[in-house]
């Protein structure tokens, strides 16, 4: 019946551009106002896992960009088909299969950022957010909005993740990227790299501080979660 | 609502097509894979003998002029057939002592020093260490080691992967005095006072399962060694001048790898 009302639409705004207004806002609203980790509390688990440093971060943010823009693509695309009784598992099927691919990928051309993530690519799959934005989102919308939806979500997730990466690897091991920021001198006078940093209770921490600073900025996400 | 024959054939279809394409992906990049997985294992041979391997383009190449592989039986005779590469310690190790191949790597320094690097594999607290550990050739000092792990708690026993913990190693003794077993201990920071320091290596704060596995690894690996290296020792070179290479060390050792 949802295909009735979908088809309906089509036929009233047949030619709606590109990047409307619309668009535009589902693509951004995932950035701020709805992120998945800080106002949804979605993917925390991978959050806390993978953001000692920023490279790993931002591998990981990428896979989920690329896996939950195109997941909700191929859901959409297909949602029209999909049978309503096993819609979870033909979801699961799809984000699966990209999931391993990636996996692969990385596996391949990024031996070492690969190692670093470990089995936090394949645990994307279980990532709330994507099976979240197929189920709340892909399966009811047309293919285009559904993708930036798909690429907003991901990146919602990665630019906390980038936060919280560039805190850990600049107080937890004193560089970024890899390349070294804090100088000799301030080790040789006494400066000591922070080990709590290196664990997952300093990311846990930094999210709050995250979704402090947010919620004072904007009083209209407070109670909302 | 869709009816059961449709659903079924759904199903089996987008299974078909998802295993399809998964297999095209997994074969089509296996070698590539490959590549990176026995670059890392070059990689960490070369840094047990202290080489710096950031140069990934060089590794190979690096390898392949200055490393060359040796097996062994358990009582230290050569073995030939094998490549030591392709061996894999932790199935040596599951064999019993007649049956194993140990792979050696030997390592020829630009002054003609040989370095001899063993594989290492053991227990940690939540699952396998390993590592590889470079000894000179009076089979007595360490040159290099390094170590990596499978899952140990990161910030604790984790740690043993950072150089950090792994250059304690280089000019550490493994014997001491006439003792068959070997001497060095990794032991919790202040305690082992009895030891002398070049037997003994800080552990690490926190991940005392680990650093008594990592111990224990080091002892039991070099053990299965001995043998071989007791035999290159005993060939007539005076014994108390082992690093003195115009003494024909080189040549009896090569002699001894090539039968």
């Amino acid at each position: 019946m949802s295909t009735e009302v979908q088809s309906a639409t089509v036929i009233k705004a047949p030619s709606e551009p590109l990047f409307s207004k619309k668009n535009i806002k589902v693509l951004k609203d995932p950035l701020s106002d709805n992120n998945p980790v800080t106002v949804q509390v979605l993917g925390i688990c991978s959050a806390l896992a993978v953001t000692t440093q920023v490279m790993p971060s931002l591998i990981m943010a990428i896979s989920v960009i690329f896996v939950s823009a195109f997941s909700n693509l191929i859901i959409s695309a297909i949602r029209n088909g999909i049978p309503n009784r096993i819609r979870i598992i033909v979801q699961l099927v799809v984000i699966a299969t990209l999931v391993t691919l990636v996996d692969q990928v990385l596996k391949a051309y990024m031996y070492d950022v690969s190692k670093k993530l470990s089995v936090f690519v394949g645990l994307i799959i279980t990532n709330c957010i994507i099976m979240g934005r197929l189920e709340a989102f892909a399966m009811q919308k047309k293919p285009w909005p559904s993708f930036l939806d798909g690429i907003g979500s991901g990146a919602g997730y990665g630019l906390v993740l980038l936060f919280i990466g560039v805190f850990r690897e600049l107080f937890g091991s004193g560089s970024l990227m890899g390349y070294k920021i804090v100088p000799d001198w301030a080790y040789e006078m006494g400066y000591v790299n922070n080990g709590l940093m290196m664990l997952p209770p300093a990311a846990l921490f930094l999210i709050g501080i995250y979704i402090w600073i947010q919620r004072s900025l904007n009083k209209s996400l407070v109670n909302v979660s | 609502m869709h009816t059961n024959k449709y659903t079924f054939i759904y199903a089996a279809v987008l299974t078909i097509i998802a295993a399809l394409l998964l297999a095209f992906a997994a074969e089509g990049l296996k070698p590539q894979q490959q590549v990176n997985i026995i670059l890392e294992k070059k990689a960490n041979i070369l840094k047990a003998a202290r080489i710096d391997v950031s140069d990934k383009s060089k590794l190979s190449d690096l390898y392949n002029s200055s490393v060359e592989e040796v097996v062994i039986d358990a009582s230290g005779n050569p073995k030939d057939g094998l490549s030591a590469f392709n061996l894999n310690l932790k199935d040596e190790l599951s064999k019993p002592d007649s049956e194993r191949s140990l792979p050696l790597y030997i390592f020829e320094k630009e002054d003609g020093k040989k370095i001899y690097i063993l594989p290492l594999h053991g227990v940690g607290l939540w699952g396998p260490i390993w590592g590889f550990i470079s000894i000179e050739d009076d089979f007595n000092t360490i040159y290099g080691a390094n170590f990596d792990h499978k899952g140990e708690t990161p910030g604790l026993g984790a740690e043993i992967s950072t150089t950090m913990f792994s250059d304690q190693f280089p000019e550490k003794k493994l014997y001491e005095g006439e003792s068959q077993e070997v001497s060095l201990k990794v032991v919790k920071f202040g305690t082992g006072k009895d030891i002398p320091a070049e037997y003994r290596v800080d552990g690490i704060s926190g991940g005392t399962i680990t650093t008594v596995g990592t111990s224990n690894m080091i002892r039991d690996c070099i053990a299965l060694y001995q043998p071989y290296f007791g035999k290159i020792k005993t060939t007539p070179i005076p014994q108390q001048n082992p690093r003195d290479n115009s003494g024909g060390t080189t040549i009896d050792t090569s002699g001894v790898l090539e039968n």
